[in-house]
Order: C-alpha cells, then structure tokens, then sequence
C-alpha cells in the first residue's frame, strides 16, 4: 500500500479510451463498476466535446461479483454495435475487473461472432502500466490488428505515395496543447513539401489505417504515446521514424534536418538549410528574443522543470540552452523512461529527478527557491503556497491549459509561445519583488476602511462569525448587501437572523 | 416509518431501467465529508482509478492540503503478499504523526470488496493498537451511486455515537416539552444553524446532529430519541438508528425549497404534539420574494436523467414553482424512507393540476437521450458527460453535482435552488440575439 494524495498519470484504462475515443467511429466499453466512467466527464469537459463521448461501461455490481458477467458484457456489446454501428468497439478492462479475472477474450471472441463492428480487448495490464504506457500500447495494438486484417484481405496498399510524405503518430484527445501542436506539424510538412499520409488517432477512421504504409516516413513527436506503433511499422515495413520532439527552436531544426536525411537516403536531393535559416531569424521570434536584452535579464536565473519526459526534457533544453536560466534541476514523473529522460537532459541542468511523488518535488522547489517553476498544474500549486511563479509545461492540467486560441508548443509559433510563457513567468517574478520592495500596494487598506466607515451597523458576534465562514471572494459582497439590506430597514445591530432574512430577500 | 401511504393506487409510475448511467462514484462524499467534520481524516482504500476520480472530481480542493488520501493497493496487496493489517497500520501511523486526527474513515472501495479485505475486521483490533477510533465505511460503486457514500458513512458512525449512562437525565430537561431530536444528514455549519433555529422558533430544541462539526462533539443517542432525516438519500442511515439504535423515525419530507420546509416542520411538530406558529405566513413571504425566479420557470418542462438522489425533492419543489417535470430519473428509490416526499409530490401535481411523472429508478442514459429528443424539454438536469453534447444540440442543461454542493435547505436557501435552476435560461436569454443554438451536425 501507497499513502497518495496525487498522481501524475491516471490509470491505465484512461490511456486506453483517449486512443479509442480519438478515432472516429470507435466505441469503448469499460468493464468497469458504476462511477468508473469518470472520463466522460473529463472528455467533455476540458476539451468542451460537442459530441457524446463514444464510452460507455458494463456495470460490475453485486450480482456479477456473485456469479460473474456472463452474457452481460457480450450483450452490452451487440447492443452498441446495434446502436453506433462502431466500426471498432474496444473492451476496456479496469482496476476492478481485472482482479475478477473473467476471460474477457472469451466474451469478445463470442461477440465478435454476432456483431457487425471489429471487437478488441484492449491490452494493458492495470497493475503494471500507467495512462500513458497504456495508450501507447493501445495505439500500436489497434494499428497492427487492422495492418492484420488488411494483410489478410489481400487490401494492404504498399506502394508509396508519388510525392514525399509522411504519417503523423501522436494526435489524441486530452494531449497538452495536442491539437495546436498538429497543426503546427502540418504546417511545417507543408512548407517542406511534404504531404501528409495520414494523422493517427485523431478523428481518422480505423478503415484507413491500411494506408499507413504508403508513407516516406513516420513521425512521433511524443514520447509518451506513439512511439509503439512507429516501431513497429519499422519493423514490419521498414518505415523510418524520427523520434524527436520539434519543441524549441534548436530541436525544430534538428527534427527537419533529420527529415532533410530521411528523404535523401530514398532518393531525393534536398537542404531545408535555407528554410531553417529563414524561419529561425523571422518567423519564430525566440532566437531574436535570446538575443534581446529582456532576456539577457534572464541570464543565470534559477529555474526548475518538471512534467512529463517530452516536455521536461524540451523545456529544460530550451532554458538552459536558448536562453542562458540556470536550471537547478529538471525532473520527470515517468518512472519507465528515466534513462531516456537522464540523457536527453544531461548537460542542461545541475541535477535530474525522477519520482511520482508530488511530496518529493514540492519540498525540493522549496528547498531549491527557484525565481521560477515550470511544471504542471500540480507545480503551479505548490508555487502559489510559496510564491513563486510557475509556467505549466505539462499534463496533468486544468481546464485552462486547453486554450480556445492559438497555443502550439511545437514547431516555429511553439517557440514564439514557449518565449512568451517563460519570459511572463519571470517578470511576473520580478514585478512581485519589486512592490515587495517599494512596500506593496497599500491602497486595498485604505478604500476598504473608507467603504465601511459611513456606515454605523453593528455586526453581532454570531453574525461576524457567520460572515467569516463565507469564502473570502464573496465575503465583501455579502457583507455590503447585508448592511444595505439593514440600513434599508432601519436596523442597527446585524444578528443571524437578520443575515438569514437578508439572504432570504436579497440573495445576499 | 408512520408514513406508509398507499403508492400504490392511480399513482406515480415507478420504473426501473439497466442501471446504465452516468454518476459519480460514492467515495466523493469524502469531499464534503472532510470539511464537515473538523478532526477527520478519510483514507480511501482503493486503487489508482479511485484516486485517479477523486483528484479530478475535487478539482482545486485538492491542492489545498485535504485531510484525506488514497491507500493506493499495489499488485503485493491484490495478491495477499502483504499483510493487510501491517499496511494499513504503517499508513495510519503517518497519518497520526502527521495529522493528528480524532478519527480516521476507511472508505472501503470496490477493490477491497473483491479481494474481500476484512476493514471491519481490522479496524477494532488497528484502533486499540494505535489509540485513534477509526470508523469503516463501505462507499464502493459495486453498490451506490454518489450522494449514498455519505449514507454509508453516516450509518458507520451512528453506531459510533455515545449513549448517555442515565437517559432519564436527558429526557425533558431544560424546559423541554418533547423527547430528544437528533437530525441527520451533512449540511454546512450555516445551513444546520439555519435550520435549527427555525426549529427554534416552533419551540423544538435539536439535541444532535449526525455528522456534528467535530467527531468528538458526536450526540448521544438513546432509545428515546427521535430522529430525522435532512437529505433523501440517507435510508441506511436511518435503518441503522431504528434498528440498531432504537430510535424514532420521523418520515417528513425533506427541507429543501419553501414548502418541503414547511412540510418538514410540520411533520415534526404533529409528531411533538405542537401546533405550528407562523409557518404559512413564513412560507408565503418566501415565495413572494422568488417572484422574479418564478416568473422565469413557470410552464417550463424539465428532465432530470438522476444521479444524485435528490431528484424527488427537486421534482415536487419545481412542479410548486410552475415547472412540468418530464421525468424523475433516480440511482435508487426508498419508497419507504422517501415515503412522505412522494407523498407531497403527489399532493403538489395534484395541486398544480399537472400529470404525475414516471419516476425511472437505475435509468439508462441511452434511453433517456431518445426520450429527451422526443420531448424537447426546457431543460436537463444531468452529469458532466451529458451537459455539454446537449447543449450544442441546443437543449439547456444544468449540471446535477451543483446541487450536492450548494446549499439548497431551508427558507433560506430556497433563492439558491432557483438561481442554479434559472442559470442555463437566464443565459440563454441573454444569448437569445445570437442565431447560433446548434453546434453539431447531427440534428437532435
């Protein structure tokens, strides 16, 4: 047993229906205990879903712990197929259900005979993989189930595509910042040149996926989720990918001049050295703005990093390299992928961490009083305790870091929002010391004394007691239209009662 | 239960559906349960899926150092390689060292059901040991929905309350004329306070509240006691203090908008043989002062797909604001400990000259998404997963958990239930200039 108050990554089956719910046309059901679906919720939420979120569960309670499912995954299964008409429904098991260890490959077996969609059971092993593992594997299963089918309906379509291009692996529902970042890509593969394939999972149908081969090239540009499936269409087609996240301007480039020697070794003869030159000086203005004094402000300040392995490890690159901050450390929650992680940073910062426990980082920040964080939403917490600023990087995030506008993190805009986002974090910080030095705003004092001294209402030690309790952002309101609600009525001395009567007539 | 009214005839329509819907797991009561009780700490006893619910249901709540955690089990757990007494006791010793609570909540889970861990079992034993009272609650979703979790817990801990060593001292003193009245059911302090002091004023005195502010302050309860029911979702609750605590159970409707107030108020005093004061009067001026709410439902229809247990009590005080309810959708339906409630909400459909709605027990949301584009109702009241699909097929929503979380009892807070009820169409008036209603391809 864990004593947890937080973690960094969900569970497994929360990895799996982002893969299955990004594709069109694919239902999730989750074997699962009532309640379990929370994701729907977080699905239509963050990213405001206008559509009903393609999961649904079937219900473990009481009477499948005493005599177990029996046909009542199968039939949950065929009556979606009826309704949806899915091409792909996708068994979900959780937590709960895999200690039941019912043969759920039996009841997909069984009701892939009856049902007209594809059935899968999705592969992942509660216990042992978290979300982002899980839709990892998700993905590449999926993948290689209909390269399968395809193989086996003789409908595989090998032949590559006349002009270069190129599959994009990595698109999926609850990413940080993931759709900004697609279109990011897109647009960069079309200044190059270089059409798209296909962009998986997101809003493509699983019946396409036996064009997948047809590329010159597949990129995965998140570590956490694709990586699998680039792998092993390697392995199968001998399909090279690039694994390099386009994140910061010195890895943008690095990720096109690996494209620049992919296309060349089948054939072409191309340099994006121009292009690369180009954008660096004009497009992005992140090169221009290291460069700039504001950011020579910057030099040697203390920062910390922590998220993700793509995003830590980009970030800390990018502030120690593009932008001179000393990075004190940098630090990933993912536990599997540390020597990856430990690599990519090595020479960027003084220190690496790797742990889950938010406890762990929250007491090093405090320990290390960087000038400012960068990290998740959890990061951002624990600088608000101690006043410190803090730049989210990194998934898990709130409702606000998916933006209605404009915000990639990848590619030559993505730097131009990385410098923004790093460059406010700090002078946020400095304005802070500053007033802090010229002795604070002192006005809030002033106007709320002036406020309340022309009235000469009494507030009874009951009610101010009452009126403490009330959070402190609707305090004052209350406050105000209670005296009002009062002063209307000639009353003097404020009780509970007269607080409830004001409430009850006034709302307040 | 001296309301055993007969539901039976030309009545409301019960109807039980797959069980397929969309609610929030019962360990979500450790949300509101924490900040009730001061001194508590709440472990939940689960898995990474749990926690996994609760950090994100909880929202910012969590960041603010909660006094509660997960006992996150891990595969030696599931496969008994550890020793679950040896954990659980490792655990709650940091918690003491750290916290130093009253009492520490066990909620059981649907994992620790399965692999049959033995919680009450070893709670007595571990709280001899470490000298913390630790109380067992199984709030798992193989059983409940949502707002039950409190039931399950409130139950646990009214067997935790004192008895007093001579009930004869308790019985009428003060001036007392009635026996001892205990109410259950977690309400904010203000809410209680509200409450007990319309109480108050019919000259009945609450001797107890289950949960009180803090798990040392628990009231005593003995075999002359009367006790009721503030939310409609606690039947364990109030089984556990007929049955095992011998007390009365007074079967009123429940205190949420005027009448349900009213009502509530009423039941208790006919049960202490008081004749209500100024009750009519109180009601009525409450009402006049929601004119400007009611204005805004009346003759507006409204479908509630239940997750929450409140939907009887909401349903009967909608239809006196003028609403038409489509139907009740509900996770559970204690005909008998809810009895009153449907009592009143028969009385009021009757009164208001409206149909009597189906109320559907254990609904299926697919079926209920076919029968809300059927009807068209004015509005939904549903969970998150729904709220905003609906919404771009141009149907108003509101969001269900607002209600569990706002404070919806009493005279008081009668304005609170209106303006969360009004919100979608208030906005949607103000929107109104604006020709876009629907966001979706596919028409509803």
């Amino acid at each position: 047993m864990k004593l947890a108050y937080w973690m960094y990554s969900g569970p497994a089956h929360i990895g799996t229906l982002r893969i299955a719910s990004s594709f069109k046309n694919v239902h999730a059901i989750m074997h699962a205990p009532l309640g379990d679906d929370y994701f729907n919720v977080m699905k239509s939420m963050l990213e405001r879903e206008r559509e009903f979120t393609p999961v649904t569960a079937s219900v473990v309670d009481r009477h499948v712990l005493a005599r177990g499912s029996q046909e009542k995954v199968i039939n949950n299964i065929t009556r979606k197929d009826k309704e949806e008409q899915p091409d792909l429904i996708i068994l979900t098991p959780t937590c709960t259900s895999s200690i039941l260890q019912e043969d759920l490959q039996n009841f997909v077996n069984r009701a892939s005979l009856e049902a007209q969609a594809d059935v899968l059971l999705a592969d992942v092993n509660h216990y042992r993989v978290n979300e982002l593992q899980a839709s990892d594997r998700t993905l590449e299963q999926i993948v290689s189930f209909y390269i399968a089918k395809a193989k086996k309906y003789n409908n595989l379509d090998l032949a590559k595509t006349f002009k270069p291009s190129v599959n994009i692996i990595g698109s999926y529902c609850l990413g940080f910042h993931n759709t900004h970042d697609i279109a990011e890509l897109k647009k960069l593969f079309n200044d190059l040149g270089i059409e798209i394939n296909l962009v998986i999972p997101e809003g493509v149908s699983v019946n396409e996926l036996k064009k997948l081969p047809k590329a010159w090239f597949n990129v995965a540009p998140y570590r956490e989720t694709g990586l699998m499936t680039a792998k092993y269409l390697e392995q199968e087609f001998d399909i090279p990918y690039i694994d390099i996240s386009p994140i910061g301007v010195l890895q943008v480039a690095k990720f096109i001049r690996r494209i620049e020697n992919i296309l060349n070794d089948q054939g072409l003869n191309i340099s994006f050295d121009e292009y690369i030159n180009l954008q660096t000086k004009f497009v992005s203005q992140s090169a221009w703005f290291s460069k700039s004094i504001d950011c020579q402000n910057l030099t040697g300040k203390k920062a910390v990093v922590f998220g993700d392995a793509t995003h830590a490890a980009a970030i800390t690159r990018i502030l120690s390299c593009e932008m001179g901050i000393h990075v004190a450390w940098a630090g990933t929650y993912c536990k599997y992928d540390e020597e990856w992680f430990k690599s990519e940073v090595e020479g960027c910062c003084d220190n690496v961490i790797v742990t889950e426990d938010h406890g762990v980082i929250g007491d090093l920040i405090a320990k290390t009083e960087p000038a400012a964080i960068f990290g998740t939403q959890m990061e951002r917490h624990i600088g608000k305790r101690l006043n410190i600023p803090c730049g989210v990087i990194s998934s898990p995030v709130h409702i606000q870091n998916f933006p209605l506008s404009y915000k990639p993190f990848m590619g030559y805009e993505g730097t131009n929002q990385i410098s923004d986002l790093v460059y406010n974090s700090f002078t946020l910080g400095m304005e802070d010391h500053l007033i802090e030095l010229f002795g604070g705003h002192d006005t809030t004092e002033a106007l709320t004394s002036s406020l309340s001294a022309d009235t000469q209402i009494v507030w009874q030690k009951d009610a101010q007691n009452e009126l403490s309790k009330i959070p402190g952002f609707v305090r004052g309101k209350i406050k105000r239209n209670t005296e009002k609600f009062a002063n209307d009525r000639k009353i003097k001395e404020i009780t509970l009662e007269v607080m409830y009567a004001a409430k009850e007539t006034v709302g307040a | 239960m001296s309301d055993n009214l007969d539901l039976q005839k030309d009545s409301i329509n019960f109807e039980c559906e797959t069980g397929n819907y969309h609610t929030f797991c019962p360990i979500s009561c450790v949300a509101w349960l924490y900040q009730k009780i001061e001194d508590s700490f709440f472990l939940v006893i689960g898995t990474k899926t749990c926690g996994y619910f609760l950090q994100n249901a909880m929202g910012v709540m969590i960041f603010s150092e909660p006094r509660y955690a997960m006992a996150e089990l891990e595969e030696g757990d599931i496969s008994a390689k550890l020793n679950d007494y040896e954990e659980l006791k490792r655990l709650c010793l940091k918690i003491r060292k750290d916290r130093n609570p009253s009492v520490i909540f066990w909620i059981g889970t649907c994992t620790t059901e399965i692999i049959k861990m033995d919680l009450e079992g070893i709670a007595p034993k571990l709280e001899a040991e470490i000298g913390v009272p630790i109380v067992v609650a199984r709030a798992n979703g193989l059983d409940y929905a949502f707002t039950q979790g409190e039931d399950t817990v409130l139950a646990a801990m009214a067997q935790k309350c004192p008895t007093l060593e001579n009930k004869n001292i308790r019985t009428k003193s003060e001036g007392e004329d009635h026996p001892p009245l205990i109410l259950f059911g977690s309400v904010p302090d203000s809410v209680a306070n509200q409450l007990i002091s319309e109480l108050g004023k019919q000259g009945i005195k609450v001797s107890g509240w289950l949960p009180s502010k803090r798990y040392t302050e628990l009231p005593s309860i003995n075999e002359d006691c009367y006790v009721c029911g503030v939310n409609p979702y606690l039947s364990r609750t109030a089984t556990t203090l007929m049955r095992r605590r011998r007390t009365k159970l007074i079967g009123a409707p429940f205190p949420i908008g005027p009448d349900g107030t009213r009502a509530w108020i009423e039941k208790i005093c006919s049960v202490f043989n008081v004749e209500p004061k100024g009750l009519k009067e109180r009601e009525l001026k409450i009402w006049e002062n929601l004119e400007d709410y009611l204005e805004i439902v009346v003759n507006k229809s409204v479908f509630f797909m239940g997750d929450n247990l409140l939907e009887v009590s909401l349903a009967r005080f909608l239809t006196r604001c003028g609403m038409i309810v489509k139907e009740i959708g509900i996770p559970y339906m204690d005909k008998r400990y809810q009895g009153a409630e449907l009592k009143l909400l028969q009385q009021t459909c009757q009164d208001m000259g409206i149909p009597l709605p189906s109320i559907v027990e254990k609904p299926d949301n697919y079926k209920q998404l076919e029968r809300i584009r059927e009807y068209k109702p004015d509005l939904v009241i549903t969970g998150m997963a729904h709220a905003n699909p609906l919404e771009a097929r141009g149907i108003n929503t509101k969001w269900s958990v607002e209600f569990t979380f706002a404070q919806i009892h009493g005279f008081t807070n009668s304005r609170d239930i209106l303006e969360l009820v009004t919100r979608p169409l208030r906005r949607n008036n103000s929107l109104q200039q604006l020709a876009w209603n629907s966001y979706t391809n596919i028409k509803i």
